[in-house]
């Protein structure tokens, strides 16, 4: 490997997915982000009261985030083959159970339930 | 919230990307004022991926690109295609879809080049001279050099040929999943010529035997593998992995053995052994012709007299790639006469190295990039699973990733690499930005 650049990076992604659903993918990415932050600044402090509901969908997003790279990729856990896969495998999983308590914790903030919903209610 | 998964998922796989994104000469950014006249011969990998690189690199170049077909083939995906795993539009894209505006294209059959006028002749009876020339017409597959066969008879009658394109991948489908079902000998081959990508007959044979594992159907097959040469691989220690996987998986290898002819109605093949000619039966055959340059290569005065004698290889220094009689002329991809390199992931490396010497001498400079021979294949043994192959001109393993990617190791993370971001990479090489 000689030389990797942040350009040569975006340019593999933009071919994955396709220009526009790469860009598209990336803009709901960075929303998502601007609305938690904006949530956090709004409420001053993290809503223990929504975190719980983001904390129980975790599970949830791990297990979507693997199974969508299965689907994606003809393959399955059968396939593990090495402690590097394990890795990768904890990895998606990972990120797909940090993306989910994101949403979950922002939509719940700011169209979720009585409950949880703005700090007025909270 | 779907599409945020996708993104994090993709986010979660950058690292593995990483691997096959590596580039040289990306920071050579610097363009020239030039008036020179640039014959690119072929729009494949190698060309287009060139064609792109040096209208950044060339102010003012006259560059035209000699290609008759109108699509483009992503081959690296073939051996998808030829499994069931892939449709074969999967492989297909049109050729202007990734050249420059600003080269020309020809699209005629180039019947003809003299490196001593300096021209190249089309089928079209034009002739057209240039100063630099970059040869990446690809190779030819000599199917009729196997007796007996033709490429209709792919797909039926237990015959596959998945080198031969899109629709003959997918018919060579249609013939292993026939065997698959219905069982049999299962019979796989490689020429003893060069050849494109020599990990492509082993992954069909895994890929079929793992097909067959899991349809439930293997006890009622057999496996052979025919090599004409003495191992299974070109790099040693890959030849041994690959030798203890087919104990494992009960495929058996027969070496010293080069397919000659077939009989298609009684499904026999003849192969030319030490020993003299011997016949085997088989339910499945997957023939790979012996392959050579094209005809106006094999006529012109490019190729190596004393090496790959009749195969029509360039005679080019293997470090620039720059021709060793001709330093005008420069060959990349598989016409190029160097040991192995003949894959997408060759063309990757050779590519940057072409535009540096080039560009070079263009300006009256010396080149500095060196080609040490590196090429990569990732050699699937089964549906999810990969060993991420990568070496150069002494045999050598050179890893991307020493310590966590484990070449020898079959992986999920590799096949991750070849199911989604392989072409992912190669379509931004050829947009010269991989």
């Amino acid at each position: 490997m000689k030389e990797l650049t942040f350009g040569t990076l975006i340019a593999v992604f933009e071919e994955i997915f396709g220009r526009g659903l790469f860009w598209a993918m990336v803009a709901i990415a960075v929303l998502v982000t601007l609305a938690y932050l904006f949530v956090l600044i709004r409420d001053r402090s993290v809503s223990w009261k929504k975190f719980l509901l983001a904390q129980l969908s975790m599970p949830v997003g791990a297990v979507l985030a693997v199974l969508f790279v299965q689907g994606m990729t003809d393959s399955s856990f059968a396939d593990i083959g090495g402690p590097v896969d394990v890795i990768i495998l904890l990895g998606i999983a990972l990120v797909g159970a940090i993306g989910m308590a994101i949403l979950v914790y922002t939509l719940e903030a700011l169209i979720g339930s009585r409950r949880t919903a703005g700090f007025r209610t909270g | 919230m779907l599409d945020r998964r996708q993104f994090l998922a993709a986010t979660a796989l950058a690292g593995i990307t990483s691997g096959l994104a590596p580039t040289a000469a990306m920071t050579q950014t610097t363009s020239i004022s030039t008036n020179a006249r640039i014959v690119i011969i072929g729009a494949g990998a190698a060309g287009t991926a060139l064609a792109n690189r040096l209208v950044r690199r060339l102010d003012g170049a006259s560059i035209t690109i000699i290609d008759p077909r109108a699509n483009h083939l992503y081959q690296p995906g073939l051996t998808l295609v030829a499994a069931g795993l892939k449709p074969a539009e999967y492989v297909v894209s049109e050729t202007t879809d990734w050249l420059p505006s600003d080269v020309s294209l020809v699209t005629e059959a180039v019947v003809a080049v003299d490196a001593v006028s300096r021209t190249v002749d089309t089928a079209d009876g034009q002739s057209h001279s240039y100063d630099w020339l970059v040869v990446a017409p690809g190779l030819v597959l000599d199917h009729d050099a196997i007796e007996g066969f033709s490429l209709d008879m792919v797909g039926q009658n237990g015959i596959g040929a998945l080198y031969a394109g899109p629709e003959y991948a997918a018919r060579t489908w249609q013939a292993a999943s026939q065997f698959i079902e219905e069982g049999g000998v299962g019979l796989f081959t490689r020429p003893a010529t060069e050849m494109k990508c020599a990990g492509a007959p082993l992954k069909h044979t895994f890929l079929i035997e793992d097909l067959a594992q899991k349809a439930g159907n293997r006890s009622r097959m057999n496996f052979v593998y025919a090599a004409p040469q003495g191992s299974l691989f070109g790099v040693p220690i890959v030849a041994e992995k690959v030798r203890m996987l087919f104990g494992e998986r009960d495929i058996s290898p027969v070496y010293s053995y080069t397919l000659k002819s077939i009989d298609a109605g009684r499904k026999r093949a003849t192969f030319i052994t030490p020993s003299g000619d011997a016949e085997m039966a088989y339910d499945y055959l997957h023939v790979v012709p012996p392959q050579r340059a094209p005809d106006f290569v094999l006529e012109s005065d490019l190729p190596w007299e004393d090496r790959w004698v009749g195969q029509g290889w360039l005679e080019v220094d293997p470090s620039t790639l720059q021709h060793r009689r001709y330093p005008n002329v420069f060959a990349v991809g598989d016409v190029a006469g160097v040991p192995k390199g003949k894959t997408a992931a060759s063309v990757k490396w050779q590519v940057p190295v072409v535009e540096d010497h080039l560009v070079a001498a263009i300006d009256g400079r010396d080149g500095t990039e060196v080609y040490n021979g590196y090429t990569s294949c990732p050699l699937i043994t089964r549906v999810g699973r990969a060993m991420l192959v990568e070496f150069d001109y002494q045999n050598n393993l050179v890893p991307s990733f020493p310590g966590v990617i484990a070449p020898l190791e079959e992986l999920w993370i590799s096949w991750l690499m070849k199911e989604v971001a392989l072409k992912a990479t190669y379509n931004a090489m050829l947009r010269g930005r991989a």
